[in-house]
């Protein structure tokens, strides 16, 4: 798993004249391996996409280098650099087949007609398309376009398959599956692929590691977990995670034995000081400002914890959501029974300090995940 | 469309005959002219009854045109050969010029390159009689004035700004993912836009090469000025009827019929590209 599929290096893009035009990647440096899959994970508009097409080659690389295999590529046309795309907008070729367009890189690389068949035949049973390989793109829905498309992709033995919104038009049921197969797929043949999607779901199934970014911004890249557990910065925090992690502004006061955080509404969350470690400790008694993060199911509920309200209380058909209002701002804690607690009624809460994240106020960066600093 | 009543197609229908006989009047009776002597057709009341005779066409085709004053010489099949070659030759170089500068312009957004379409452009919209006098005193000092050569240059200033805008607004349609897909697949710039680019705008470079092609045979001010009787299209061909015994309608009503049968063929052959062309990607297969 050493081997380097993709380095991008201190990449920029600008739509427009460099430095002052639309500045949409900024500094971007990435390492991908052979075998990984890596979701690039962000909003509409937070570079991934135009990371994706300098990588392939239909946008030009402002500044910095892209190697494949260890080779430039970034002066290089798409056709020489053996990557397989599938487009967000499918892409399809209108006059030809689903077959024939699934087959045309194939032809193009003059492999004989007995293995394309055969391939086609594979990757069709794979998305389920079978049924529709002799019909015009025009003819079929966009949930078959859509496989049609990644087909076409996934059937090319590429250096790096590049995967915008794969997935976004199907129906909840297939995607499950077809989530699956295609992760067993990638992982049988040894392919490296780039997955583009908002779907966080789909990003913690299928990726290895998942790069967010945000603004043109990498936020942070890693696995799933490490960015659930151990968010690099408010960002990643509150955008990663299903309801989003609730976040106070606090006032820190740390003496020797308690670290206490002031919330608005004097909301107040005491810990004794050994729950930290001694740099947490130490770190924390140099602030007086910081931002505490909590995530919505390590929220519990305790007679004795800090006081809230519920506002609204939503069964979910597997979990309750529960939002109630907590120092000036509203809390939403997740739990896996169906409650019955009532708008209006008053709960205690306590917010573990294992599960406690604490951001800088000002550049937003983690400064302690639960005991241990970022 | 089942809820349509009686009444309502009824209407449909004689709006539609309302609309057939106003743009096909006039052509029918152009035709019904051209089989008929001057006299019948000044005749008044006017007749459709009437013997019809083919002297007009005979006399365009042998170029012998008798009137009172006597026999007079007219060029007119070398001036439909001729419309037929500036024409065609002119909307040739065009689609050979426009067509990939068109492509270039719908896909790659250069610095000026909008200023460089809407220089092309403006060609349409200058008066030709504005442009006409200096061309004139250009070509003759360069000796291109009453040359084929320099009346298809001229009729660039037609047929490429039509083909540049209207190919590229087909090209633009496309989605360039389509052919960012064709040459990830393996294939090179050139190849993608053969093989990709061009089949897709098909309709839409019929559609533009058939227009152009329209504009540069009703062209009349420039071969007018440019060019002498040898050179000279139909559309400036046909003054010679006006002769110093009066105007001869039937040879005229023959001339249109001749001139524009090329056109009218052409334009119900293409017919199917243009409807194509305006549905382009929403039906296919």
């Amino acid at each position: 798993m050493s081997e380097s599929a993709l380095q991008i290096k201190a990449v920029d893009k600008f739509y427009g004249p460099v430095d002052y035009g639309v500045h949409a990647v900024r500094n971007l440096t990435m390492d991908i391996k052979k075998g990984e899959i890596i979701a690039l994970l962000g909003s509409s508009g937070c570079g991934k996409t135009s990371t994706l097409r300098m990588i392939a080659g239909f946008e030009p690389v402002s500044r910095g280098t892209i190697a494949l295999k260890g080779r430039p590529v970034q002066m290089l046309a798409p056709v020489r650099r053996n990557v397989a795309m599938a487009f967000e907008g499918y892409s399809l070729y209108p006059p030809l087949t689903v077959r024939e367009n699934m087959a045309f890189a194939l032809k193009a690389a003059k492999l004989p007609q007995s293995v394309v068949d055969e391939k086609v035949a594979y990757i069709a049973k794979l998305l389920e398309i079978e049924d529709i390989l002799g019909r015009y793109p025009s003819s079929i829905s966009g949930g078959q376009q859509q496989r049609a498309s990644l087909g076409r992709a996934l059937i090319r033995d590429a250096d790096l398959h590049l995967l915008d919104e794969p997935m976004g038009q199907l129906e909840p049921q297939l995607r499950a599956v077809l989530r699956g197969r295609i992760k067993h797929y990638i992982k049988e043949r040894g392919l490296t692929a780039i997955l583009v999607t908002h779907d966080q779901t789909e990003a913690n199934a299928l990726a290895d590691r998942i790069a967010v970014m945000e603004g043109g911004v990498l936020q942070q890249f890693d696995t799933p977990q490490e960015i659930k557990e151990r968010p690099a910065n408010l960002f990643t925090g509150t955008f990663v995670g299903e309801p989003p992690m609730n976040i106070f502004e606090a006032a820190l006061s740390a003496s020797a034995e308690t670290i206490r955080f002031l919330l608005k509404d004097g909301v107040a969350l005491t810990y004794g000081a050994h729950e930290f470690s001694q740099e947490v400790r130490d770190t924390l008694r140099n602030r007086t400002q910081v931002v505490v993060g909590i995530r919505p199911y390590a929220v519990r509920r305790d007679d004795n914890g800090v006081k809230a309200r519920v506002s609204v209380n939503q069964w979910l058909g597997d979990q309750t959501h529960i939002a109630a209002d907590f120092a000036g701002a509203t809390i939403v804690l997740v739990e896996h029974d169906r409650t019955h607690l009532q708008p209006g009624e008053t709960i205690g809460l306590k917010l573990d300090p294992s599960s406690l994240h604490v951001f800088d106020t000002q550049t937003g960066a983690a400064i302690s995940h639960g005991r241990a600093l970022a | 469309m089942e809820s349509t009543s009686l009444l309502e197609r009824i209407l449909r229908g004689v709006a539609l005959v309302l609309v057939v006989v106003f743009f096909m009047f006039p052509i029918l009776w152009i035709v019904l002219m051209s089989f008929q002597t001057n006299e019948t057709i000044l005749s008044v009341p006017p007749s459709v009854i009437f013997s019809p005779t083919l002297e007009n066409y005979q006399a365009l085709i042998t170029g012998k045109l008798t009137t009172a004053a006597g026999t007079l010489d007219i060029a007119f099949m070398r001036n439909l050969g001729n419309s037929v070659f500036l024409s065609t030759a002119s909307v040739l170089i065009a689609l050979l010029l426009g067509v990939p500068a068109a492509y270039a312009f719908a896909r790659h957004k250069f610095r000026g390159s909008e200023d460089i379409a809407f220089t092309l452009l403006s060609f349409r919209f200058a008066p030709p009689l504005l442009v006409l006098l200096p061309l004139s005193l250009y070509f003759q000092k360069l000796g291109l004035s009453d040359t084929y050569f320099g009346l298809i240059w001229v009729y660039q200033l037609i047929c490429l700004p039509l083909i540049l805008w209207i190919v590229r607004g087909y090209f633009e349609d496309i989605s360039a993912d389509v052919e960012y897909a064709y040459r990830i697949a393996g294939h090179s710039w050139f190849a993608t836009f053969r093989k990709i680019a061009l089949p897709l705008a098909g309709p839409g470079i019929a559609a533009a090469g058939l227009l152009a092609f329209i504009f540069a045979w009703n062209n009349f001010v420039f071969a007018l000025v440019l060019a002498s009787a040898d050179k000279q299209p139909v559309t400036v061909g046909a003054l010679a009827f006006v002769t110093a015994s009066g105007i001869q309608y039937g040879q005229i009503a023959a001339a249109i019929v001749l001139s524009i049968a090329p056109v009218l063929a052409l334009a119900i052959y293409a017919q199917r590209y243009l409807v194509e062309g305006l549905s382009l990607g929403a039906v296919k297969g």
